[in-house]
């Protein structure tokens, strides 16, 4: 039997570590064999620990603590496994992996990211050797425009489309550019892949070097995934010394290296010219287009810059034909993408699906639908660039077009779940604030547009909202949208926008009844104690900062509206759960 | 040079720039190395970069600032990475910044013993596991108010018996 732990990120985070090195103390000996893999994505169930006999997986233990490990080693370590049943991941829970498709995420989670053993017993660096074998990189190019596959990283253009303008392109070196630096809050796919199977992102770097003629390449990957840096580093060094990377791959006369470059933090820098200007040491900002990266990328040569979903996708399109990933998905839409759901949902993790599915398939049938009983109100797609999708929009599909009607974007995958606590003009407000720290300056509509745009959202939500604001807002969007160069600025309005369209009722009662609907917004509150429940125990007098609580032991308090802060400490402190709030 | 910056060993800058001489790129990462030296960017530092470099002060000090990642002032011993992502935001991140606050920890300070830097960051990239925060190397999630006040006490307690 075999001992295998989710150690990604997230499972890490969880305690996978602690249970990992229980397991391993009790395996002094070494009569079980214990090894590691990435992320399945079912991060609601880390840790997770796979028992395998031989390649069968035969038990998936889930929510397991250093507690565990003692009964799992037995078990183990006796072939029999009944001592760990109640720790077996559910029926209900299995579905979450049993409804996905994978293909970018194929490996995640089923090897050990550390061997490249592993990843070859899966077929690996397959595909590039097919290529070596005898495909021109025409033919490469040829085979991705079947497969219909587009950039993953949010503004979804054809990927063979950009490959094949930097073929075209003259310079005296081409440059091949991974874009890692996943700064988009609520997204961390590309994360997951690294960390879990970064050879199959190598391998999509070398087969698209090798259709655009590049013999350099950069992953440029953000500073905060520590953990990917390391298990890339360990990758390309293992994949140099077996000769798939480096001079003449396999011993054909294509060579090509790849180098990583840690971004320093900076969302701009997930533009591709703002990537390249960081890429050459400076200040990420923006460049003009045209020229495109293809023509004048990194040191003004041509370059070519896919998203990390995008590579992983390649060598399987290699080995499986381009028709076997346009079979799936819309006729817009081909193959597969991966979501990162999260917020208030219940089954919360990395999803891959085919396009086409709509978002309460993937919501409520894949995520379990919303947590702790509550009711859905509305989806965030795209991040700070994308919008907010209400509950009558759910049976949109997973389709770029289809998306892009509703105001929010596909983006690189982040799904956001928020139920009716959550204040819709407060969710603008932190994207704004966002956007706002964010913008690098260049340009005024954005710099000080976005400043604007957070000022006077941080006022509704305060309660000093005037008439006329839903108006301003929506002329500041106009102009930062049409004022903008780079695509940070001219989406940056995007999630004001989607607010006011689907929720302006929120703004309307926020600015002319002063009042929050979800209840959110702090100084919209008000507190007052339900008398049937209090108990006059004084403890809320006695914590309240500004003396705004009064009453007699034993007899109800009342709270005096006008002293009131907000601060909530009545309301946490009361054990007989007698403050409301409304 | 500047009159009051800090004396600080510039000859632990050699190796870094021995490993770069032949990257006239590697701004950002020299800056990276020198970091992770002396825990931020000290003045003299900066100069020296822009001396061994090629590039102006103005220049090194421009990309020093961009970056979030890059720090001028010293940090205290433990940085405190709390994630204000959207799904943290969804989940409370405000709430645990309030904690946090209520224990003297600010965003972008230093608490007065030197022990926390409270930074809040966009995103950390573990959406799932919200709201988490970063503490040195290793993620602390699905934070409460009170949960995050007993790591930063375990924090303290473990420090004073030191």
């Amino acid at each position: 039997m075999r001992i295998v732990i989710g150690e990604g990120s997230c499972g890490i985070a969880a305690g996978a570590k602690k249970v990992h090195e229980a397991l391993g103390r009790l395996n002094a000996d070494g009569a079980v064999s214990i090894g590691i893999t990435g992320c399945i994505g079912a991060c609601f169930l880390e840790p997770i620990v796979d028992v395998y006999e031989d390649d069968r997986l035969v038990k998936r233990l889930v929510k397991v603590q250093e507690k565990d490990a003692e009964r799992i080693y037995k078990a183990a370590a006796s072939g029999d496994l009944s001592g760990v049943a109640d720790l077996e991941i559910s029926a209900e829970d299995k579905e979450f992996l049993d409804k996905q498709t994978r293909i970018a995420l194929r490996h995640c989670g089923l090897i050990d990211p550390e061997s490249l053993d592993a990843y070859r017993a899966a077929d690996g660096y397959k595909a590039i050797a097919k290529i070596l074998d005898g495909m021109t990189p025409e033919q490469v190019i040829e085979e991705i425009k079947t497969s219909g596959l587009a950039g993953r990283g949010g503004a979804g253009f054809p990927t063979w489309f950009k490959w094949n303008a930097a073929r075209n392109a003259k310079g005296e070196h081409k440059y091949l550019i991974c874009n890692a630096d996943e700064g988009d809050p609520g997204a961390f796919m590309d994360r997951a892949v690294i960390e879990s199977d970064p050879h199959s992102l190598i391998e999509g770097m070398l087969i698209a070097a090798y259709a655009i003629g590049a013999e350099a390449a950069f992953v440029y990957v953000r500073a905060e995934y520590p953990l990917a840096i390391v298990r890339l580093e360990k990758a390309l060094a293992d994949a140099r010394a077996a000769n798939l990377l480096g001079a003449n791959i396999l011993g054909s006369s294509f060579s090509c290296d790849i180098k990583i470059k840690a971004g320093a933090g900076a969302f701009v820098c997930g533009e591709e010219t703002a990537l390249i200007e960081s890429l050459e040491g400076h200040r990420g900002m923006p460049r003009l287009k045209p020229p495109f990266p293809a023509e004048k990328g990194f040191v003004n040569q041509p370059s070519n810059i896919n998203n990390v979903e995008t590579f992983a996708n390649v060598a399987w399109i290699i080995l499986n034909g381009g028709a076997a990933f346009a079979a799936m998905g819309t006729e817009n839409s081909k193959g597969t993408k991966v979501f990162a759901l999260t917020g208030k949902i219940r089954r919360g993790g990395l999803v891959e699906i085919p396009m086409g599915l709509t978002l309460r398939q993937v919501i409520f049938d894949i995520g379990g639908g919303i947590r702790d009983g509550r009711k859905f109100k509305a989806v965030q797609m795209g991040g700070p660039s994308g919008g907010c999708i209400p509950e009558r929009l759910l049976d949109t599909r997973i389709d770029y077009k289809e998306l892009g009607a509703t105001g929010a974007i596909m983006g690189s995958g982040g799904m956001v779940v928020m139920d009716d606590s959550t204040c819709m003009v407060n969710m603008a407000r932190f994207f704004l604030d966002f956007t706002a720290k964010e913008s690098c300056g260049k340009c005024v509509h954005c710099r000080i547009g976005t400043k604007r745009l957070h000022e006077i959202l941080t006022r509704i939500t305060e309660g000093k909202g005037r008439e006329g604001d839903i108006e301003l807002l929506e002329e500041l969007c106009t102009g930062v949208k049409a004022g903008a160069l780079c695509g940070l600025g001219q989406t940056a309005p995007n999630p004001v926008l989607t607010t006011i369209r689907y929720f302006r009722d929120e703004y309307e009662a926020h600015i002319a009844e002063k009042r929050c609907p979800a209840g959110e917004c702090a100084a919209l509150k008000t507190y007052s104690i339900d008398p049937a429940k209090c108990k006059g125990c004084t403890l809320c007098a006695r914590k309240c900062p500004v003396q705004a609580i009064s009453g007699v032991v034993r007899e109800p308090h009342v709270i005096d509206a006008s002293k009131c802060i907000k601060c909530g400490l009545c309301r946490a402190n009361c054990r007989f759960d007698a403050v409301k709030v409304a | 040079m500047c009159a009051d910056c800090a004396k600080n060993d510039l000859t632990k800058l050699d190796a870094v720039f021995e490993q770069f001489k032949d990257d006239d790129h590697a701004l950002i990462s020299i800056l990276q190395r020198a970091q992770a030296i002396y825990g931020y960017l000290p003045t003299d530092v900066l100069y020296a970069i822009a001396a061994r470099t090629g590039n102006s002060p103005a220049k090194v000090m421009g990309v020093a600032t961009f970056y979030t990642q890059f720090r001028l002032t010293p940090v205290g011993r433990h940085l405190v990475m709390l994630c204000k992502g959207t799904a943290c935001h969804v989940n409370g991140a405000d709430a645990i910044e309030k904690a946090l606050g209520e224990l003297g920890l600010v965003d972008g300070e230093t608490t007065p013993d030197g022990l926390f830097s409270l930074k809040t960051v966009a995103c950390l990239g573990c959406c799932s596991l919200s709201p988490v925060m970063m503490i040195d190397e290793d993620t602390y999630g699905s934070l409460t108010p009170a949960k995050a006040k007993a790591i930063i006490e375990e924090f303290k307690a473990k420090e004073a018996a030191k």
